[in-house]
């Protein structure tokens, strides 16, 4: 007969003991889980991309169920466990006394709450658990939301993160000197406060909590040297504590945690206990690599094999979408350890490691994490690493040079490895699970669990399987453009041009798409590709395109749309804001509005009108603005020498030279230059996809600004005297991008793949390609620049505009 | 009185594009697909009030302006994780004419 097993705490810990159990001998126990949380077994360490919107909770949940069904578990979610009578090996609920054989306690951990004033208040909660990830996400629908995390480790900066891609305002107040400072040394931590304050949070370091104010509901966080911050929520993140109560009561031993031998038994042999709440020789476990051990010994010693938990090192990374950080083993100063650093200030590049008696015993990385395993393996193997020292920090490659193969580096890896931290994974592991029958990504994920617990070394465990598989390796979907390809943006634009394919319908045949006409992310895509690769020879498929570039305006909320007629350079005259005005009147137009790219937009303008708005609009001169495009915005200038008493060139026609030569591009994402007559900048063009700054000498170009989602600073590709050579290099620039670039991905996105290097390479200092490079971009203009409005005023798309039939007169009747 | 009321010919819709007929309640999109079935739904979809008139068709799918939803033309209901659903109107081609009964433009006015 079955012996019954009852488990308290249904966690990421006893989730994999239940796992082991089930697979190594089933029907060996009844088990009855209960959980206080009233909600069955999720992966807790994805709640941050939960929380930044990244993954849904239905996509983190390991155990539904039916898996609970399956598996003949009694789930009594919800219910909390008030005591364990060990005489009578019963735990009792509220419903009653449940009797078991064997007792599993995973109760976790609890968060560690400051004893401050405040902190029973309204808007002061911790970070466990999906309620806690739900209440974040509710603050951050208010507008202009703020938030205060205190706690600057792991956990808390997860958070803030998360809030932040929520849109709130977010600061994180932290008592050490520097961020994570268990996982990072100052350097790194240093980098990584740089990085968050870019991103808009706003880090204080050695801030101690004073209070937490508010009358009814938290309204701002004290500190004590007098900084106020105001707060709509206070997140605790200071540190957690193993959650023993339940064990105290019954007079188990307790350290700080419940204490428990090699075997993970308690001082009571039927009780065992696994995960954050246990304390073994003398050591707390917070990260899930060592929980994932422990569950292994206790499936073990439930069936009474021998076993014994060892702890192992642990390396830890940042789950923060763009911080790529590692960090591992031990990484202090101290007497006899010498330190090997290499530091990157402009590509914010920073790595460290901590030498003793010749062997890696720490390594810190930043901006650069893809060594990292390599590195950790050396600490693990205490390998002597006294040869070829010199040339250790530039990591596996360094000896081959061909750093440029992504594989080298996966292939370089003994096989011992870590690949997966959390799963406990090697590489020889996932090189076993291919021999033994694994074909696919999938399939290495299902029997090794690699990957699928933090994600961030998905993209190892894909080399890995890529690498063991070779030819028979195919990319997983989710790298494909959409769900209806496996095929990745870049790989369909190179098969696009070797197979000469000329339509839509011919890609998807040739290609093998998996739906039968596309979906709306991978058609217009593949519309912009063809366009790009074969101007005069592609027909323009209108159905494939977003509906504003369908009907040439911005559809917005209401289902109007918004008119932007073309100022060049941000010029405009008397003649046209009276056309404006008219167009305005005539119309009804309710809302009109300066934009951003210095020009005038039309808002709330009926579809059926937009035809005769832009017949007004062309007989005054103007064209249309392309707003709505994925294509060439604006050129914004400052006035120059033409007034300015500081300009050095002619900004402004600059500008408008750059905007007549390339509207009606149409381009992977959206395109915004600027020119700014000095250095002053006023035109503001350091954060546009181009910018051009003049200085006496001429012209310094760059490109790559954001200042939407992300927000960066262009970068210099060249300085050149003449405003005709400048010209040709920001058309050359564009061509690149043109020709390059994943659809949807702005400049600065695609630069970050190829690197400023090849840009420059090919666009300044090949000048045989710069000039290729125009040759095709005014080629294509021969085609593409025409208004669009002047077209659709003479006829063209009529359909677009007018109904099929109006019965709104015989329904009146 | 026909039972059923001429809107058009299937060659004025272009192909996976979608155009409306307008009442007193309302727009009724009509979309013609790659494949030349054609299809009739209320041009409103129950996410925000998109046109879905205007929304990129694939399959027998249409993809809301607005936010992306997706709806199947065939039954108006909201695709994947969404929830939702936009009335749907009979209608028929008959040697390239596009007819809609009657009686369901008279329910829409009556169901308002």
């Amino acid at each position: 007969m079955a012996q019954k097993l009852v488990v308290i705490g249904a966690g990421m810990a006893s989730g994999r003991v239940l796992e082991h159990l089930f697979e190594d001998a089933p029907g060996m126990y009844d088990v009855t889980l209960f959980n206080g949380e009233a909600r069955g077994n999720y992966n807790r360490i994805m709640l941050s991309p939960v929380l930044s919107g990244e993954k849904t909770y239905e996509e983190i949940v390991t155990h539904d169920d039916p898996w609970y069904a399956t598996h003949n578990v009694v789930c009594r979610f919800g219910e909390q466990i008030t005591g364990i009578d060990r005489d009578r090996k019963v735990v009792i609920s509220a419903s009653g006394e449940t009797p078991y054989d064997k007792l599993l306690i995973a109760t976790g951990s609890a968060p560690f709450i400051i004893p401050v004033q405040g902190k029973e208040l309204p808007g002061v909660i911790t970070y466990r658990d999906l309620d806690d990830t739900n209440a974040m996400i509710a603050a951050s629908a208010k507008p202009g939301a703020k938030a205060v995390v205190i706690g600057g480790g792991l956990l808390g900066l997860e958070a803030a993160a998360g809030m932040k891609a929520r849109g709130m305002e977010v600061t994180v107040i932290h008592l050490m000197g520097h961020l994570m400072e268990r996982q990072l040394d100052p350097a790194a931590g240093y980098l990584l406060e740089k990085d968050l304050e870019r991103r808009g949070i706003k880090v204080h370091c050695k801030g101690s909590t004073a209070a937490i104010l508010g009358d009814g509901k938290v309204e701002a966080v004290l500190l004590e040297d007098n900084t106020t911050y105001p707060a709509d929520l206070v997140v605790m993140a200071v540190g957690i504590r193993p959650e023993t109560r339940l064990a105290t009561d019954a007079h188990l031993e307790i350290g700080r945690g419940i204490v428990v031998n090699d075997q993970m038994v308690t001082s009571d042999p039927d009780i065992l206990a696994v995960g954050e709440c246990v304390e073994h020789k003398g050591q707390l476990f917070g990260l899930v690599a060592p929980l994932y051990d422990q569950a292994k010994v206790v499936a073990k010693t439930l069936q009474a094999e021998p076993s014994a938990f060892q702890p192992v090192q642990t390396a830890t990374k940042l789950k923060v979408t763009g911080v790529d950080l590692y960090s591992a083993g031990d990484f202090a100063e101290g007497e006899g350890r010498e330190e090997i650093v290499y530091r990157d200030a402009s590509a914010g590049i920073y790595k460290r490691l901590v030498i003793k008696d010749d062997k890696i015993i720490g390594a810190v990385m930043y901006g650069d994490t893809v060594d990292g395993p390599w590195f950790f393996q050396k600490i693990k193997s205490g390998e002597d690493i006294s040869e070829g020292r010199e040339t250790l920090i530039f990591g596996p490659n360094f000896a081959g040079g061909a750093a440029s193969d992504p594989f080298s580096a996966v292939a370089a890896l003994p096989d011992d490895a870590e690949i997966c931290g959390c799963n406990g994974i090697s590489k020889g592991m996932i090189v076993k699970a291919i021999q033994n029958g694994a074909k696919s990504l999938a399939d290495v994920q299902a029997v090794t669990k690699a990957s699928t617990s933090c994600g961030t070394c998905l993209g190892l465990t894909t080399q890995l399987t890529a690498l063991t598989l070779g030819d028979d390796f195919v990319l997983p979907g989710v790298a494909g453009m959409c769900k209806c390809t496996d095929h990745t943006h870049d790989d369909v634009r190179r098969l696009i041009r070797a197979k000469s394919l000329k339509s839509i319908p011919a890609i998807m045949q040739e290609l093998e798409w998996k739906t039968s006409g596309g979906c709306h992310s991978c058609r217009p895509a593949l519309n912009y590709y063809l366009v790009c690769e074969w101007p005069g020879e592609y027909i323009d498929h209108a159905q494939s395109r977003f509906i504003n570039e369908r009907v040439h305006a911005n559809i917005q909320k209401d289902g109007t749309y918004s008119v932007v007629p073309r100022m060049w350079g941000g010029l405009t005259s008397p003649t046209e804001l009276r056309a404006i005005a008219d167009v305005a009147d005539k119309f009804n137009i309710p809302t009109v509005k300066v934009t951003g790219g210095q020009r005038i937009d039309l808002l709330g303008v009926k579809k059926d009108d937009l035809p005769a708005v832009w017949a007004d609009l062309n007989d005054a001169g103007m064209v249309s603005g392309h707003a709505y495009a994925k294509g060439l915005r604006t050129v914004k200038t400052c006035v120059g020498t033409d007034w300015c008493r500081f300009g050095t060139q002619d900004s402004t026609g600059l500008g408008v030279r750059i905007e007549k030569a390339m509207w009606g591009a149409w381009t992977p994402h959206k395109v915004k230059m600027a020119v700014s007559g000095c250095p002053r900048n006023c035109a503001e063009a350091t954060c546009k996809d181009v910018g051009v700054i003049c200085v006496d000498s001429g012209f310094e170009i760059g490109v790559g600004g954001a200042a939407g989602m992300d927000l960066k600073k262009i970068e210099t590709i060249a300085k050149v005297e003449t405003e005709d050579e400048a010209l040709d290099i920001i058309i050359a620039f564009v061509q690149l991008y043109r020709e390059g670039a994943q659809y949807l991905h702005r400049p600065y996105k695609w630069i970050a793949k190829v690197g400023l290097d090849h840009v420059i390479a090919k666009v300044v200092d090949d000048k045989e390609n710069r000039a290729a490079l125009v040759e095709r971009f005014n080629y294509s203009q021969t085609f593409y620049q025409v208004d669009p409005w002047a077209e659709r005023v003479r006829g063209l798309d009529a359909h677009e505009f007018a109904p099929l039939m109006d019965l709104t007169q015989v329904a009146a009747e | 009185m026909s039972m059923f009321l001429e809107i058009g010919r299937i060659e004025d819709i272009p192909r996976q594009a979608a155009r409306l007929v307008k009442t007193d309640m309302g727009c009724i999109a009509i979309f013609r697909t790659f494949d030349d079935k054609i299809f009739a739904l209320d041009d409103k979809c129950p996410h925000k009030g998109g046109p879905i008139s205007n929304g990129i068709q694939h399959g027998d799918m249409v993809t809301c302006p607005l936010h992306n939803w997706v709806f199947d033309l065939n039954t108006g209901q909201a695709q994947g994780a969404d929830s939702g659903v936009i009335r749907t109107y009979p209608v028929e081609v008959r040697e390239g004419v596009i007819l809609i009964a009657r009686s369901s433009l008279d329910q829409a006015v009556a169901a308002e």
